[in-house]
């Protein structure tokens, strides 16, 4: 049966004595290699230069913060519990009087860890959060030197208070929200 | 007496012909690379500087830098001998091409040739051979078999295509009357380029000139996909710097060998009509000769990748039973037509 119309038929014929110069062929070859030379060349010079990348793009996680600045998670541990790759890891703790600038619920995550080397970025701990508190986003996770480097904790998942420091996720929930 | 000038002449002539020859090769490797990405539809190498222009000083840092190993069970003395052999021998072909029509200080005549030997052509011949040595001391000296089964290939290799390159040189010799390099070149003022009258010749001799060179399609000596790298597999640091060297620099003086033997060397088309004052004339018919040498050195990176390794048996079928009987019919036909036609 034939599936598609593309197949072709092998042949095993010799060549003829034009084609047993090979200079032809040789030549021919050359002219192809010659044009590419002027073709639109498909480098991207990283860092100065990015692909465009889709609102959607799952890249390095965020810790999101309220409009007051203060913290969204409540280290209720469902995103470690969706995570299929156990990347997260953390500890809870109760808010004391005074902290309510800082958090938002009245428990909140001490410690906060995720394994960038385990992490396989699927977005399920985006999914599963019910405060809204982790995203990833488009940003890509840069290379390091050593392994327990690529353990991030707080201080590098948490966004900033100051409005430079934030890191925007509108487009994200939007195009999120249109295909659910 | 001593011709004092004469020494001092020669003296600055090959220290420059040293220098541009080690620039040249230095920067065919940027040209190497840069070409092969442009073929390959990438930009290459571009942080070294603008356009990454230093990237061959830094490749050059990067090989005196390296750990110099010696294998233990290697040959110390033959291990350091061939490369140097090697590069000796790509440095030595210099002396004998003309490289451009002589400057005049006053009546004080400035060659631009190191040595116009009267059998130009067979000190070239031999000193191109002696560089097969070098192959094959280091391949053997290193005692590793993938060395030894590149340094086999190539010195095979040399031999059986040095056959055919010089029936291709006999037929121009027969043409011009003389071994002299700078006669030939002589000869073909104006447009007499020999390529037109012996155009077999030129692509006997192209192809040779690949196969010498060891470069692809004749890449085989060195195939990194089958014996890792061929005869340089256990040298490192600037011993392995001085084999890919010597290799740009064979690239560079076959490069000018073939533009003085089939394109008119220093001459083009109406240099000697415009009437210009010797000096410039000088100036103008060196940059004539880097011109053609420029293009074949990019004919033969543009060769390199475009075309696949050969099998080895296609490799020894197209010598032996190719180009050998191709080049002797060349020479025949060039003798028949210089006798009973001219
Ligand atoms: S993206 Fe997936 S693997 Fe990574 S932490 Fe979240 S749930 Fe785990
Ligand atoms: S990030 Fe979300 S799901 Fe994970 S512990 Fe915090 S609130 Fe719960």
């Amino acid at each position: 049966m034939q599936l598609t119309n593309r197949s072709k038929v092998a042949s095993v014929k010799t060549l003829n004595w034009v084609e047993q110069l090979y200079l032809p062929a040789i030549i021919k070859g050359m002219i192809i290699t010659f044009s590419h030379i002027f073709r639109k060349k498909a480098t991207v010079r990283y860092p100065e230069q990015k692909r465009p990348i889709a609102n959607i793009y799952r890249g390095l996680h965020v810790l999101k913060r309220d409009e007051e600045g203060r913290e969204n998670c409540t280290a209720c541990g469902l995103c470690a519990v969706a995570c299929p790759a156990e990347a997260i890891t953390m500890e809870a703790a109760e808010r004391k009087k005074g902290e309510e600038h800082l958090y938002r619920e009245e428990k909140y995550a001490a410690m906060y860890e995720i394994n960038m080397l385990r992490c396989i970025f699927c977005g399920l701990c985006e999914e599963a959060c019910p405060k809204d508190a982790i995203y990833l986003t488009d940003r890509i996770l840069p290379s390091n030197y050593a392994r327990n480097r690529f353990i991030y904790g707080k201080d590098l998942l948490v966004e900033g208070t100051t409005p430079e420091t934030r890191i925007d996720i509108s487009g994200r929930k939007k195009d999120y929200e249109m295909n659910v | 007496m001593i011709d004092w000038w004469l020494i001092l002449d020669k003296v600055i002539l090959i220290v420059v012909i040293f220098v541009v020859s080690l620039a040249i090769a230095a920067y065919s490797t940027y040209g190497e690379r840069k070409i092969a990405a442009v073929i390959q539809d990438r930009i290459g190498p571009d942080r070294a500087g603008p356009w990454g222009i230093l990237q061959p000083l830094a490749d050059g840092g990067k090989f005196f830098l390296k750990e110099d190993i010696t294998p233990k069970d290697a040959d110390k003395f033959l291990f350091i001998l061939g490369p140097s052999l090697f590069i000796l021998t790509a440095l030595m072909t210099s002396a004998i091409i003309p490289w451009g029509k002589s400057f005049y200080f006053g009546d004080h005549e400035f060659s631009l040739q190191v040595a116009n030997l009267n059998v130009g052509i067979l000190y070239l011949l031999a000193v191109v051979s002696i560089g097969g040595y070098g192959i094959m001391i280091g391949g053997w000296a290193s005692n590793n078999k993938f060395a030894l089964l590149g340094a086999l290939r190539a010195s095979s290799q040399m031999i059986s295509y040095e056959v055919p390159m010089g029936m291709a040189i006999i037929s121009i010799i027969l043409m011009s009357n003389s071994l002299n390099l700078r006669e030939i070149v002589d000869m073909q003022q104006g447009f007499h380029w020999n390529v037109f009258y012996q155009p077999l010749g030129f692509l006997i001799f192209l192809i040779c000139a690949f196969a010498e060179c060891n470069r692809a399609p004749f890449d085989l000596p060195e195939s990194e996909s089958e014996l890792i790298g061929g005869y340089h597999t256990e040298y490192s640091s600037m011993k392995l710097g001085f084999f890919l060297f010597a290799e740009y620099i064979n690239m560079f003086i076959s490069s000018a060998i073939i533009s003085c033997l089939f394109f008119g060397g220093y001459h083009f088309p109406g240099l000697d009509s415009l009437n210009m004052s010797p000096n410039i004339a000088a100036i103008v018919s060196i940059c004539v000769l880097f011109g053609k040498i420029f293009f074949f050195i990019f004919f033969f990176m543009w060769v390199r990748w475009t075309l696949p390794r050969f099998r080895y048996d296609q490799l020894m079928r197209l010598g032996w039973k190719v180009l050998i009987p191709l080049s002797i019919f060349n020479v025949l036909a060039t003798g028949a037509w210089l006798t009973f036609v001219k």
